[in-house]
């Protein structure tokens, strides 16, 4: 194949950093431009999206590029997100007397490397839409630089972020040195018919770095601290997109790269799947503030997405990405709610600033009601679906017993306690003092999404599924 | 006409008329306030029109079900309606239940009018989509999402201890749920279908039924309420506004029961039949042991509460039975239970109302203040007896005969819970209602007004009618029970 196919294959990607680096000289020299560097990155960020959902499929540079069905799906999803997060970062930093360029513009490049991620052939494109994304959201996390605990958060997720950096380039050079290539299928063939135990301790090395982007337990520490220090809109963006780049990412590697040793992960994952959804469940329990609330919901609902994906089965893929993206729009409207509630200019995290909210926001109490029963799992929201998508998926692939599922599920009925009690603040209590005017982008997006959650979610599955389905069968699973 | 899904988004349109005056007018404006208890009166009067034209219209010769609607939706998933002789009475029992429960609420309820009212129109809609619902997800979803207006309306508008209640309410019945919700999941995985019909034709091995069995068990169980996990009922009933109580013992609890029929006895004839005993010893359990609780209570409604649980013991009983007999007895239970409890937890909501506390002791000699209001609440406590002439007779005694060819010792231990239940019953009428006043505090109490003879009236004649008069609903229930017997029967080789 050609250089220049190979170049239209990689379409959304070049638009996307042609595009960033473009906002990023436009920015340099018109500082005032700030809302026009956004509104860029948003365009380029459709354009991108429009590449990715058009363009053609195949395979490029050696193997290290794979734009398919699943590819698409997942950068078109991710492309949305990260230009919701623009306009609704751009002006909540713009409140907060940060009124800059770069903003849009490390989205953008984060969107870059996630959509690197999502068509990744190879460790090393892995690797680098790994680094490139994660280096974007350390500074994202960090931005609000005259806040200690932005800074915080920036500082423990760059660390644990090199860290779990280091898990994946170790994983990826055990694989390399045992099976004698970088290329997922010829990973594949090396594996076929049983996997020797250095490319077996490569890929649990692997796992535990990807597990440490999805914040999988255990290696979830980072993500409650993370989630409280940064600003509200970049957790509306790095608890979505991100989540969903690893996770397509995950399953590429591991049906792609690893069909052969389906028998070994998939027990690792069912692991990480209940740990996850455990440790969610109960150390949510405990929590005041409502952004680390959400981190270890956040956990929770990792590990449904995984137990899906240990089915390995094309269905089991399908019931991901549907849990991944139903899940995304859950959060990012959780944190567009969070964003828009101010009182008196200062930001409402706990559960105690919410009392009574419903008296005076009655909107953005009912979308944040929506999102957490939807989080929740409860019918007829979204994230019931989600979770009845997985959990048919695992039970019919044979690789959750019933026991194992009724675990999984008990886990949402503990889980069940935090997002009542929140309903339960917003609903019950006694008003704690008037909120100012929520602005209007955090407003949009919020209802937006909670509309979603119900009642568009019963049409847009009509279409959402074949969608993700088509791009399920685009990893080979059976 | 879809009538099924009409009936079923009926109480959704006042719910959308309320919004917009809402959204026009000022939330605490009287004006808006009196708009809203109408539309959402008329809606359920509407609804309650469309269920009994779906009663005129069903046909009771035929076993299968009626009106049924079928639209693909995504996947394998189907969004499936119908019903049969023995979901069109819940139906119509549902419909028939709301228009009181808003006019019970005309003045008690003051604050967040507009809300209340729109819980309890979702609340209708969807459990008359619980009841129509021939797609097992499609019945789940309803089936849960229930939970939600229910937690709202003890939360919001209950009593001093409401959120404990209404949590206890939600995590026990969740907890229920998701068993049944694994359940579920494991069933489609094997058949490949999620079609209600189709599943009672799927043969599950023996082993399996066992399984999915006590799942659908935990839910159902817990709905019903059987004891041991009766324990959230007091507590919601005693916290939930007089309009919540009513809904909650009048329909809530009969989609356990509902369940029972619908799922356990024709998907898993074996494991029912294995679990026999087990629900049989429970059901002498709860009502026995529940009706001598219920004797030492304080308070008025946690006594019915628990007089409930008692009731409910027959009815499960009566379905796992296996007869006809047993069937027409529990179905006919339900219905009974939910027009006389429903009328017995508005009799307490009279005096609340007016004294604002639900403490027996508080109460006595109401009769030479409020005649009116003895003789109504006599006669609810007789059908909650089980006085022949009223409905509650003619379940308690069908149940019992129904069971008695089965298990003769369980029939015998039930028929103690009669007298149990004239024994707390009647002492409960004769503290409150009988004697000569004692507390100051009621001397200016005053007789049942014109909108509440007017709520009363339907529950009064209803209970009569049915009677002295079963036959109409024997008629309806025949057809499928007879068919849900004969399956079970035939699948148990007996």
């Amino acid at each position: 194949m050609g250089f220049s196919a190979d170049l239209g294959l990689a379409a959304p990607e070049l638009v996307l950093a042609i595009g960033a680096m473009a906002l990023l000289i436009l920015g340099a020299f018109l500082p005032k431009a700030s809302q026009v560097v956004g509104w860029g990155g948003v365009l380029v960020l459709a354009a991108a999206a429009f590449e990715a959902a058009t363009g053609p499929f195949g395979k490029a540079f050696a193997g290290g590029l794979i734009a398919d069905q699943a590819s698409a799906f997942a950068q078109v999803a991710i492309f949305a997100s990260s230009a919701v997060t623009i306009p609704l970062g751009q002006n909540w930093f713009k409140r907060q007397g940060v009124d800059n360029f770069e903003f849009p513009v490390l989205v953008v490049l984060a969107a870059l490397g996630m959509g690197m991620m999502v068509s990744a052939g190879d460790l090393i494109s892995l690797y680098v839409g790994v680094e490139l994304h994660s280096l974007a959201l350390y500074v994202l996390a960090a931005m609000h630089r005259d806040n200690a605990k932005a800074s915080e958060a920036g500082l423990k997720y760059f660390v644990l972020g090199a860290l779990s950096s280091g898990l994946l380039l170790y994983g990826a050079s055990l694989v390399y040195g045992f099976a004698g290539s970088t290329v997922f299928s010829d990973i594949a063939l090396a594996v076929h018919g049983g996997a020797s135990t250095g490319v077996l301790f490569g890929l649990v090395f692997l796992i535990c770095g990807l597990g440490f982007k999805v914040s999988a337990a255990p290696f979830h520490m980072w993500t409650p601290d993370v989630y409280e220090g940064a600003p509200t809109p970049v957790v509306a963006f790095f608890a979505a997109a991100p989540k969903l780049a690893a996770m397509v990412l995950f399953a590429r590697l591991l049906a792609q790269g690893f069909g052969g040793a389906i028998a070994q992960w998939q027990q690792v994952l069912v692991a990480l799947g209940l740990i996850s959804v455990g440790v969610g469940a109960f150390a949510g329990l405990a929590q005041k503030n409502l952004k680390r609330l959400w981190a270890y919901s956040s956990i929770a609902n990792v590990g449904y997405a995984i137990i899906g994906l240990s089915s390995g089965s094309a269905e089991g893929v399908r019931s991901m990405l549907l849990f991944m993206v139903l899940y995304m729009i859950d959060v990012t409207g959780f944190f567009a709610c969070l964003t828009a509630l101010t009182r008196k200019g200062r930001a409402m995290e706990t559960f105690d600033d919410m009392a009574g909210l419903f008296k005076e926001q009655p909107g953005i109490a009912l979308a944040m009601t929506a999102f957490s029963l939807s989080a929740l799992g409860l019918p007829p929201f979204s994230g019931f679906w989600a979770k009845v998508f997985v959990f048919k998926a695992a039970l019919e692939a044979g690789v959750l017993d019933e026991v194992a599922a009724v675990v999984g599920l008990i886990g949402s009925v503990v889980a069940a306690f935090y997002y009542l009690r929140l309903i339960k603040v917003m609903w019950f209590d006694t008003a704690s003092g008037p909120t100012d005017a929520p602005p209007i982008e955090a407003r949009v997006i919020a209802m937006a999404g909670a509309l979603f959650t119900i009642p568009v979610v019963w049409i847009a599955l009509k279409w959402l599924y074949p969608a993700a389905d088509a791009a399920a069968r685009a990893f080979g699973l059976a | 006409m879809p009538i099924l899904s009409l009936i079923t988004y009926a109480p959704l349109i006042g719910v959308a008329a309320i919004l917009a005056l809402r959204f026009f007018g000022k939330a605490e404006d009287p004006g808006t306030i009196r708009a809203s208890k109408w539309i959402a009166l008329v809606t359920t009067l509407a609804t309650l029109a469309l269920s009994v034209l779906l009663v005129v219209q069903f046909n009771p010769n035929e076993t299968g079900f009626q009106f049924v609607e079928e639209v693909p939706w995504f996947g394998d998933f189907n969004y499936r309606m119908g019903v049969d002789g023995i979901s069109v009475l819940f139906v119509l029992l549902t419909a028939f239940l709301m228009p009181l429960c808003i006019a019970a609420s005309w003045e008690s309820i003051t604050k967040r009018v507009l809300e209340y009212l729109i819980a309890f129109l979702i609340l209708e809609s969807l459990v008359i989509g619980v009841f129509c619902a021939l797609d097992i997800i499609l019945f789940y979803i309803f089936f849960e999402f229930g939970l939600i207006p229910m937690f709202l309306i003890i939360g919001i508008w209950g009593g001093q201890r409401r959120v404990y209640a209404a949590f206890k309410f939600f995590l026990y019945t969740l907890l229920g749920s998701v068993l049944m919700l694994a359940a579920i999941l494991t069933m489609i995985g094997i058949s490949h279908t999620s079609s209600i019909p189709e599943l009672m034709h799927y043969h599950f091995s023996a082993g399996l039924q066992t399984w999915l069995w006590l799942a659908f068990f935990a839910s159902f169980a817990v709905k019903m309420p059987m004891w041991p996990v009766h324990t959230w009922l007091p507590d919601a009933h005693v916290e939930a506004p007089t309009a919540g109580s009513v809904i909650l013992a009048g329909i809530l609890l009969k989609l356990g029961g509902y369940g029972f029929m619908r799922f356990s006895l024709p998907m898993f004839p074996q494991a029912s039949q294995l679990f026999t005993p087990l629900v049989f010893a429970l059901s002498v359990i709860a009502i026995v042991y529940t009706s001598l609780v219920a004797f030492r209570q304080v308070d008025i409604k946690k006594l019915i509460a628990y007089s409930s649980v008692a009731h409910m013991g027959f009815v499960t009983m009566g379905i796992f039975s296996g007869t006809a007999t047993g069937e027409q007895g529990a179905l006919f239970q339900m219905l009974s239970h939910g027009v006389i409890s429903g009328a017995l937890f508005l009799c307490v909501g009279v005096v609340y109302d007016r004294m604002h506390t639900r403490e027996i002791a508080f109460y006595g000699g109401l009769v030479n203040r409020m005649p009116w209001y003895a003789a109504t609440f006599m006669l609810f406590t007789m059908g909650n007896v089980g006085l022949p002439g009223t409905s509650g007779f003619v379940g308690e005694i069908l149940t019992m005969t129904g069971t008695y060819h089965i298990s003769t010792w369980t029939a015998l231990v039930a028929a103690t819970g009669v007298i149990f239940s004239a024994m707390y019953a009647l002492t409960l009428y004769r503290r409150v209602v009988f004697g000569t006043i004692t507390n100051p505090k009621l001397e200016g109490i005053t007789d049942l007004d014109w909108r509440e003879v007017a709520i009363f009236a339907p529950l009064i004649a209803s209970t009569l009618v049915l009677g002295v008069q079963p036959g109409a609903i024997f008629n309806l229930t025949q057809a499928s029970v007879d068919h849900l017997v004969a399956a079970y029967q035939a699948a148990i080789g007996g």
